[in-house]
């Protein structure tokens, strides 16, 4: 029978849930790397049982961990994340040269068909790449490098890339997004680098539609239609439906647009979800209700989805990658908040139960589907 | 044989428990010590000190004999009981709350 493997990496640990294909009965192995913070936790697509995970603390730096056996086991693999070249400045906060420093790998991409071949997104914000599992790291210059760079600025998390996308179809295509500059897209598996941000539109910044500066919290794409895609702006939901040639705002009737994550259907490519969040300052869902949102038409009509989630005093957050879809017949979805809970969805959102309640804040979720 | 204190989160790292022994060839600095242990466990190698410039991180401090060593050289020799294996070289974790 079918079954999923849930990853999910928190601020004390990462965490293995595992449930056949009905997702109504969870084993649940950890805490790995307990008192570490793990901000991501990512399986090959190309080998179930390759995972990687980003370890990091305050006191000792950056870590990556390997499994080879589904997380039963893992090891140490390579750490070092320098810069090509001279780093250079990008802006700090108040607008003075700040210079790049790598601080921790914010997201994980495998490749889509070799378990070696893994993407890394890291805060100061950079792109690297590994092609012998892990244990040396690349940078790819092209993004950093591009033009813009020096005038990228740290979202309030930090100047992290936290969004990786790799084209299916053309498989030189990728896509990488980083708060607060934008997103970005490249044509030769990312070894050039232009913003895609027409359309976008922020009133934090001087020029509202300047060609970077946007916080774009999350990109989500699904593999059947790589040219569209849904983005969840620091406020503002937003579609493009040109590779990111030009987007334009999908919020809708939602009860308000500022939030972290967003995903799509596993088998339903107009069939988005995203969870509001009070605005920029309260990061916790309008009137104590946590409610997931789910459009089936590709945006601008939204419905609340409230079964099985707290619907009163509930003042958790959901980080942008802490969401994520797995590939059954019936879809499921699952999420992870900052009050520790993991919550998942067997019907696409129609109905929730909690997987766990007592997590350590959770930073990633990620979902395998076992054959 | 050199012993080394590594605070719990990195003994949880290197897999080990307790306690560990180097061997350092040559004068027993800060340095020597270091490389001794990175190349013994290179899972620690970037969370000690820094990869490329080697300098501490700034949340580790270094201490022995009851001195904080931190702000040493690191090819100044260690304390003679250190050497000797009588007393250990500590890597600690700055105390700080999360």
């Amino acid at each position: 029978m079918n079954g999923v493997r849930v990853l999910v990496g928190t601020r004390k640990g990462a965490f293995v849930l595992t449930a056949d294909g009905k997702r109504d009965q969870w084993e649940v192995s950890g805490p790995h790397f307990a008192g570490w913070e793990i901000y991501h936790v990512a399986g090959s697509p190309a080998h179930q049982d390759r995972l990687y995970a980003s370890q990091c603390s305050g006191w000792s730096g950056q870590v990556i961990q390997r499994s080879d056996d589904g997380g039963a086991t893992w090891q140490p693999v390579g750490n070092r994340f320098s810069y090509e070249g001279t780093p250079g400045t990008h802006q700090w906060y108040d607008g003075t040269p700040h210079p790049w420093e790598f601080e921790r790998v914010w997201h994980l991409e495998p490749a889509l068909d070799d378990p070696d071949t893994v993407y890394a997104g890291v805060e100061d914000a950079g792109l690297f790449r590994t092609s012998d599992g892990g244990e040396t790291w690349q940078e790819l210059p092209g993004l950093r490098g591009h033009g813009s760079g020096a005038s990228w600025q740290p979202g309030a998390g930090g100047m992290c890339l936290h969004t990786i996308i790799l084209d299916p179809v053309r498989t030189e295509r990728m896509f990488a997004a980083i708060s607060a500059a934008g997103a970005f897209r490249s044509d030769d598996a990312g070894q050039t680098w232009r913003p895609v941000n027409r359309g976008l539109q922020s009133e934090g910044i001087p020029d509202p539609d300047a060609e970077v500066g946007h916080c774009v919290h999350r990109i989500a794409m699904h593999p059947s239609r790589p040219e569209v895609l849904y983005m969840q702006k620091h406020w503002d939901v937003m579609r493009s439906d040109d590779a990111g040639e030009s987007w334009r705002e999908i919020s809708g009737d939602l009860p308000t647009d500022f939030g972290f994550p967003i995903s799509v259907h596993a088998h339903e490519p107009e069939t988005v979800y995203v969870v509001p969040i009070t605005s920029d300052s309260e990061h916790f869902p309008p009137d104590g209700r946590l409610r997931v949102y789910r459009s089936r038409t590709g945006g601008d009509e939204w419905e609340p989805l409230t079964r099985g989630l707290p619907q009163q005093h509930c003042y958790v957050n959901v980080l942008r990658d802490a969401m994520a879809v797995d590939q059954l017949d019936e879809c499921g979805i699952y999420f992870g908040t900052t009050g520790g809970q993991v919550y998942a969805s067997a019907d696409a959102g129609d109905s929730w139960a909690p997987i766990v309640r007592d997590l350590p804040a959770v930073l990633s979720v990620e979902v395998q589907t076992l054959p | 044989m050199i012993r080394v204190v590594l605070p719990a989160h990195l003994r949880r790292l290197a897999h080990v428990t307790g306690e560990v022994q180097v061997d350092v060839i040559g004068p027993v600095s800060q340095r020597s010590v270091l490389d001794a242990l990175e190349a013994r466990y290179p899972m620690l190698r970037g969370t000690i000190r820094d990869q490329d410039t080697s300098a501490r991180r700034a949340f580790i401090r270094f201490f022995a004999c009851e001195e904080d060593l931190s702000h040493e050289q690191p090819d100044a020799p260690l304390p003679d009981a250190v050497a000797a294996g009588t007393e250990p070289y500590l890597i600690v974790g700055a105390m700080a709350g999360g």
